[in-house]
């Protein structure tokens, strides 16, 4: 593990003057404490007690229903499609905005940030108006029989839509940081493009892009938004695990939203735990990322910029 | 997007561009084709209707208003917990440092219903600010806490690098000619620190205003009190006034958009300072 330099700075506190005077310090600390307590210490530790309120069965009754595991298993399915096509479109991305010049960069970059720009409700309504009954290509699929809106491949779609930048916006600013010499030094050598790719590009970026993939599957798997707005909440169809969550919590079955909350509370935990083994990794490589945050230089729309 | 303008060295780029662009064209711009559509086949004053409908109105007040108070007390409360985070060592540090993460890797309708469940007439703290006459929940102060929750990380992780990098031979010098620690903090802390945290508070503000997984659970969703613009949407979807919906739509883009710009011209000129 890399040492910050917040951690040398720290063992000075009592002979440091700019550590501030004893109160302060002292002062500040409960602040900062009490505020995370109660805004996500308190909520996060509600999670487990709701859940297991009426005991280990009620638990493993919710948890185990049969409209649990059919949202666990579309979830996983969204999930599972949706974070392998941003992978790949990721990494076709960052090269082609990286590695050279072209007019349209910054709009292509703003096209990438959308999804994250706006509100997953409207990121929803746009595939209910593109592919819904009233919608552009409604009644083109109406006759050929098949349904996107209020069935499984519009739930698919949506978190594809709400997940498409994380990946890309992990690649691009350490490749430009890296630049071009090492791949075109591999390719005047005379490897092929691929072999350069997975010999010289592929190793460089591993950590950062490992990060952009966990960043996208924690996304995944717990859309809401944009999720109900195309799902139409068919029990037991396409209905995903925050959905199902949800239809519990509003059935005032708080103990079983609470129970199958506990699933996706500790996928956020192993969310966490990857990403800092992915961010030390990382720092030890010299290709990882600077600071401890899951959010790149707090960028809507930065990544892309020079 | 027209030719490079440098001969290119390397291979890739019409089969990775190419790729980009019909990926983007599939998922985001036929999309967003099929709103701007809706939107501008409805007639101008029927678009206009519902853009400014009395609960569409009341909606962009209620988001507008609670994203800023709650990008407001991130902005304080996230200064603070940066600023501990990277000066001081105390037990549970490492603790509050994952803490800070937690709102962006949890699913936001999990956070929705534990934040209901905490500040709710039954849960820990609602049992002891009821009796008070403070509703926690289903109010604006939920929605308000709501948008706290989500926008939590941001300011932390804006500022905290900022923090990490500052040079300490400023302070030790400014120190060393007889600045009280105030001075210090004003004069030579504070105006590196402000561009990030200006960045850090729209991104706050910008993820508050579409925030909808989060607070339709504790916000109470009352129309023209607590109901926000996302909300308003679905509502309308329900009853499937499609064009209405892709009319709010529209003007929450709009919004959407305004605040991108800021947020890019904020970095530049945060980015600037830590150039220069």
């Amino acid at each position: 593990m890399r040492i910050k330099p917040a951690d040398q700075r720290c063992r000075r506190d009592d002979d440091d003057p700019r550590a501030g005077s004893l109160w302060l310090r002292g002062g500040l600390i409960a602040l900062g404490v009490s505020f995370i307590a109660f805004v996500v210490l308190l909520p996060l530790l509600a999670i487990f007690a709701e859940a297991f309120s009426k005991g280990w069965n009620t638990y493993w009754t919710a948890i185990s229903s049969r409209e649990a595991r059919s949202a666990i298993g579309l979830t996983l399915l969204a999930a599972g499609i949706a974070v392998p096509l941003n992978v790949v479109f990721g990494v076709l991305a960052a090269w082609a905005i990286t590695k050279f010049e072209f007019r349209g960069k910054q709009l292509l970059g703003t096209l990438i940030d959308l999804p994250v720009s706006i509100s997953p409700v409207v990121g929803g309504l746009l595939f209910v108006l593109l592919y819904g009954a009233h919608g552009w290509l409604g009644p083109w699929l109406e006759r050929h029989n098949l349904q996107i809106i209020f069935a499984a491949p519009g739930v698919v779609l949506a978190t594809i839509f709400v997940t498409l930048p994380f990946v890309v916006r992990e690649l691009v600013p350490l490749m430009q940081l890296q630049g071009t010499d090492d791949e075109e030094a591999a390719y005047s050598l005379g490897a092929t493009g691929w072999q350069m790719f997975r010999r010289v590009t592929l190793p460089n970026v591993r950590w950062a892009w490992l990060y952009g993939v966990i960043l996208c599957n924690a996304r995944a798997m717990g859309e809401f938004g944009a999720a109900s707005v195309v799902s139409g909440s068919i029990r037991g169809k396409t209905v995903t695990l925050p959905l199902h969550i949800e239809i519990l919590f509003n059935d005032y079955n708080a103990a079983g939203a609470f129970a199958c909350a506990t699933l996706l509370t500790l996928t956020a935990g192993i969310t966490l735990a990857l990403k800092a083994w992915a961010e030390s990794r990382g720092a030890a490589a010299g290709n990882g990322r600077r600071s401890g945050g899951l959010i790149r230089n707090a960028g809507g729309g930065a990544a892309v910029r020079r | 997007m027209g030719a490079p303008h440098k001969t290119r060295l390397l291979p890739g780029f019409g089969l990775s561009l190419g790729c980009t662009l019909f990926y983007l064209s599939a998922m985001i711009l036929i999309p967003f084709a099929a709103l701007f559509l809706k939107a501008a086949s409805t007639s101008p004053s029927g678009l206009w209707a519902a853009i400014s409908g009395p609960r569409a109105l009341a909606s962009y007040r209620v988001t507008l208003l609670s994203a800023t108070l709650g990008a407001t007390i991130n902005a304080g409360g996230g200064f603070v917990l940066a600023w501990i985070l990277v000066r001081y060592r105390f037990p549970g540090r490492r603790l509050v440092d994952a803490l800070v993460d937690l709102p962006f890797a949890l699913p936001a309708a999990v956070g929705g219903i534990a934040l209901a469940a905490v500040f709710g007439p039954n849960g820990w703290v609602g049992r002891l600010t009821y009796p008070l006459g403070i509703p926690t929940a289903y109010s604006p102060i939920g929605l308000t806490l709501a948008v706290t929750f989500v926008g939590l990380p941001y300011v932390v992780r804006s500022v905290q690098p900022v923090l990490e990098d500052l040079d300490p031979e400023v302070e030790e010098a400014a120190y060393s000619f007889g600045a009280t620690p105030w001075q210090i903090f004003t004069r030579a802390i504070a105006p590196i620190v402000r561009p990030a945290l200006l960045s850090g508070f729209t991104l706050a503000l910008a993820r508050g205003i579409g925030e909808y997984g989060a607070v339709i659970f504790i916000s109470g969703n009352t129309p023209l009190s607590t109901e926000v613009t996302s909300l308003v949407i679905v509502g309308k979807l329900d009853q499937y006034d499609y064009a209405g919906a892709a009319a709010v739509a529209t003007a929450m883009l709009a919004l959407s958009f305004a605040l991108l710009l800021i947020t890019n011209l904020l970095q530049s000129r945060s980015r600037a300072y830590q150039a220069g």
